[in-house]
């Protein structure tokens, strides 16, 4: 093997050298918060340098796979990645400090960040499962990360078990397909499925493991319980990267190795597209606490990802990994929103954000921008996003589907508009006093917001990761 | 520059001015300035539109084309013809009116006029597309501020309001998307390419089973914006709780984007299916037409009674659209102008009446003619122009929708037309019935003796609407031709 073909790997080579680094680091200093700058500060170099072109190639034996979407789609987690440490940095410092858990902290996040790196790039089943375990066993301790709070801990206990159970089913549904097959390589086996009941098993069985990675119905009940006990910073992760790398691979293996089961996959995505859509929106509009509420939210934004997935050819995969790209700045600017009025004050409930305009307007914009990206209203970004998934599911000639998702967003515009209201609208007799975040939160929420803003209207983006979207 | 995106180039620098406004008097002064240099480009435009028209004879003129999303082929692709150029002026002028009449805005008045011109914004924009992509983003970012505007400023039940408004609306507009995309993907029908380009699908003929299909989605994703019946609820509402700006600006100029859109949208561009499917919409339309003006007359809060006065005109003009004649089609589009300067008109003096006397009931009040004068008189005009009174803009929009209306020879038509003229005596009814309640008679309240007279900036904008209302009464023609003229290639493809 040649150096060349190393460099293909780039992006997991660059991150173990820097949890190594952060490792030893953390064994020899004494501030702890240094660490963690340098760490962001290594990581941030990993993210810019992410952006030199690459090209497509195998590895292992073709256990290994990369190309230039792919390598997109992972720097958008790493840019993700790093907003989240940015706007983790007050959290760090006043919590974890302290307890001398900060270096874990980010240890675990790259560790899991680096299993979501392999998964996405499988050409193989079993490298496949190998990515999934290492990108949830460490986000299982993230979320009992504060092992004091009976939630956090509680949350971590449903992660691990539900997560656990579901790379089971996964495993035992690759099984099957192995043993329909008698190969667990991608390129091999897409060749070799036939329709056969033990095939089209194994299928469902696989299908439901990366369900639960999606939290798409039925398999979102750990969903608000999870978010609602991690800690915040680990909610925002679990909820864009964790679903956006889950999201890839699934549609690569829907795309590529799945193709013979076509007439199955649109039933199955069919139902549950409608299934998630409706049960997220209708649990969301009920929610008083602003990390349960957007966990629901985010349910129902899965359920519209499916309709993309409805294509299958390059306009679904573009509109998919762009829809992603979109939702990882749109959520991340609203988890920042609440993880900086979490810091500052504790405050993590809807009732509480009463009257915010009036104390801390800019936080209160970004959070509106995030929530009309959310909701899909132009001209940010989430409108063109949604737009452009129900497009591709027209192109396909499901308009009563796109019916039902247009009146899902009407139903979601309406929680989304309490929390609007909530801000905007109504004045408190106790509102949250204004404060100042800090630089790094600051910085972390204004990338977003750029994000949010220019994606959507700058139209070269997508045109650019529509061109990229060959499998 | 091109003289089309000016539009919406000076209300996004005012928006961004305005950003940086400390108090109220400087953010009235750079709202006002903004939407001052609009209100002249409007009648610029005038001019330049007639100047071009000698000698340029296509369909849109002042046509610029960019490239916006290579893929979908979505372009922003912008034109207007004589029926845009006449809207963009009534919105210039509403726009203008309504900064005037919110000229003492105390609460939050940077984020008021914010909102205000973000409003405008979409609805110029509307007005200017040709890509029906580009015209749903504007339609959506028109609707969308009123929530804020509605929510923050208003009175009354205004959470309530703005929330069933929004979320009709944005429910309407859900339903037109799914219309938008069945037109997109139909319009390679003849081989070509597909394209969200208006003029460009016009050329195509979209198979008829489709337009059957996605007609009363594009109508009713539209209609609702104009009121139709069964789905004007959120109307009333939203006018009653808004504040007096926002009612002007919502009935004057966001609820005609609903039968611009029916025009230029869905009957332009389906015209099979419009064929099909208008008898049915006619009788919608003409429950809407004489159930506004019936509930007009039994409510008793002002802005209820403008409001359903609202939905009874709006409803003539969906009437007059689902004629599918040149006349009726004339006598449509001088209708959304004319009851848009007279609704605005309304709205405002509502306003500057509730200002004084805090109330809107019209039993509380009386005599009102005596102590202020000047807007008790400006509200008799509103009102005749409203009831159709030759020498107003009314009375010739609604003379040419029942001309073309009788132009239909058969019994269903007829009966449908006898209706809808029926429904003019009892706007009468409930017109002088205000009048004659609130502002004749003997002063009922001690109080009203001492209300103060109407303001220079409160006269300013209730003259810049009086003004076209009887222009377009007294000398119609110049509008008439203007329009008429736009209106032949449209009529062309029905036949």
């Amino acid at each position: 093997m040649s150096t060349e073909s190393f460099l293909l790997m780039r992006h997991e080579i660059i991150l173990t050298v820097i949890l190594l680094l952060v490792l030893v680091a953390e064994i020899f200093s004494k501030n702890k918060m240094i660490v963690f700058y340098v760490a962001t500060g290594l990581f941030l170099v990993h993210t810019v340098t992410g952006f030199i072109p690459q090209q497509e190639g195998f590895l292992f034996g073709k256990m290994y796979h990369t190309n230039e979407l792919l390598h997109f789609v992972k720097n958008v987690l790493n840019v993700g990645v790093l907003i989240i440490l940015l706007q983790s940095s007050g959290y760090i410092k006043e919590k974890l400090v302290p307890g001398h858990k900060s270096s874990e902290f980010v240890m675990l996040i790259f560790a899991s960040l680096l299993g979501m790196y392999f998964m996405i790039s499988s050409g193989n089943f079993l490298m496949f499962y190998m990515g999934l375990e290492l990108s949830a066993l460490p986000i299982a301790a993230l979320v009992a990360f504060e092992t004091m709070k009976r939630r956090s801990a509680e949350a971590g206990i449903k992660f691990i078990l539900l997560a656990a159970l579901a790379s089971g089913t996964s495993l035992f549904g690759v099984s099957l397909l192995y043993a329909s097959t008698g190969t667990v390589y991608f390129q091999e086996m897409a060749a070799l499925l036939s329709y056969s009941s033990l095939s089209i098993t194994g299928f469902i069985f696989f299908f439901a493991g990366i369900a639960f990675k999606i939290s798409l119905v039925p398999f979102h009940f750990w969903t608000a319980d999870v978010y609602e006990g991690a800690p915040i910073g680990i909610t925002s992760y679990l909820s864009v990267i964790s679903k956006g790398a889950a999201v890839t691979i699934l549609t690569i293996i829907l795309f590529t190795v799945m193709q013979t089961f076509q007439e199955v996959i649109h039933i199955l995505l069919y139902i549950v597209a409608l299934a998630t859509m409706f049960i997220g929106n209708l649990f969301a509009l009920r929610q008083k606490n602003m990390k349960r509420f957007l966990a629901f939210s985010s349910i129902a934004q899965a359920g519209f990802i499916l309709l993309g997935l409805m294509a299958n050819d390059q306009l679904g995969i573009s509109t998919v990994v762009y829809f992603i790209t979109i939702y990882v700045f749109t959520n991340l600017a609203a988890f920042g929103v609440i993880q900086a009025i979490s810091l500052k004050t504790g405050k993590e409930d809807m009732e509480d954000y009463t009257g915010l305009y009036r104390t801390n307007p800019r936080l209160s914009l970004v959070m509106m921008l995030a929530l009309f990206s959310l909701a899909g209203i132009p001209p940010v970004a989430g409108f063109f996003g949604k737009f452009f998934l129900f497009t591709a599911a027209a192109s396909k000639g499901y308009y009563l589907l796109v019916f039902l998702a247009v009146v899902n967003v009407t139903i979601s515009l309406y929680y989304y508009l309490l929390v609007i209201r909530a801000i905007f609208l109504r004045k408190s007799e106790n509102p949250i006093p204004f404060f100042k975040s800090d630089l790094m939160m600051k910085i972390g929420l204004l990338i977003t917001v750029i994000g949010v803003l220019l994606i959507g209207l700058y139209s070269p983006v997508y045109q650019y990761i529509f061109d990229l979207s060959k499998l | 520059m091109d003289i089309l995106t000016l539009f919406l180039i000076v209300p996004v620098i005012t928006i961004l001015v305005l950003f940086f406004a400390k108090n109220l008097q400087q953010a009235r002064v750079i709202a006002l300035i903004g939407m001052f240099v609009q209100f002249l480009m409007s009648f610029h435009l005038v001019y330049a539109y007639f100047q071009e028209r000698k000698t340029n004879q296509d369909l849109m003129v002042f046509q610029r084309d960019f490239v916006w999303f290579e893929q979908f082929n979505i372009h922003y692709i912008i034109g207007v013809d004589g029926i845009s150029v006449a809207m963009i002026v009534l919105s210039s002028i509403v726009v203008l009116a309504g900064v005037f009449i919110s000229w003492k805005m105390e609460e939050l008045p940077k984020e008021f006029f914010i909102s205000l011109i973000v409003l405008a914004t979409g609805v110029f924009g509307f007005f200017i597309s040709l890509d029906l992509f580009t015209m749903f983003v504007f339609y959506e970012i028109a609707v969308i501020p009123m929530y804020l505007l509605i929510g923050i400023w208003g009175s009354g039940p205004k959470e309530y309001s703005a929330m069933k408004l929004t979320l009709m609306l944005m429910g309407a507009s859900a339903v037109l998307l799914v219309g938008i995309l069945g037109i997109y993907f139909n319009s390679n029908a003849d081989g070509g390419a597909l394209t969200f380009n208006i003029l460009e699908i016009a050329k195509v003929n979209i198979p008829v089973e489709a337009q059957k299909l996605f007609f009363p989605l594009t109508f009713i994703g539209f209609a609702v914006l104009g009121a139709l019946f069964p789905f004007h609820t959120w109307s009333p509402d939203g006018h009653a709780s808004a504040p007096t700006a926002v009612s002007m600006l919502h009935a004057g100029v966001l609820m005609k984007l609903g039968g611009y859109g029916v025009f230029r949208v869905a009957m332009y561009l389906l015209p099979e299916g419009s064929m099909l499917w208008a008898n049915f919409f006619i009788v919608l339309a003409v429950i809407g037409v004489f159930y506004g003006a019936l509930a007009a007359i039994h409510q008793t809060d002002l802005k209820y009674i403008n409001a359903y006065s609202s939905v009874s005109h709006l409803g003539m003009v969906l009437f007059a659209l689902l004629m599918l004649n040149k006349t009726a089609w004339t006598g449509a589009i001088l209708q959304s102008l004319s009851h848009g300067f007279m609704t605005a008109l309304f709205f405002a003096l509502i306003g500057m009446i509730y200002e004084r006397t805090h109330t809107r009931d019209v039993k509380k009040l009386g005599g009102l003619l005596k102590v202020i004068p000047f807007i008790s008189v400006m509200y008799v005009i509103a009102g005749l122009a409203s009831l159709g009174l030759p020498g107003f803009s009314g009375f010739m929009a609604e003379m040419q929708i029942f001309v073309g209306a009788f132009q239909h020879p058969d019994m269903f038509h007829r009966i449908a037309t006898i209706i809808t003229v029926s429904a003019i005596v009892i706007t009468a009814v409930y017109i002088l019935r205000v009048v004659g309640m609130m502002l004749m008679g003997p002063v009922k309240n001690e109080e009203y003796n001492t209300l103060p007279q109407a303001t220079w900036y409160e006269k300013t904008g209730v003259l810049l609407l009086l003004i076209p209302i009887t222009f377009m009464g007294v000398v119609p023609f110049w509008i008439t031709e203007m329009v008429r003229e736009s209106i032949q290639p449209f009529i062309e493809r029905l036949l």
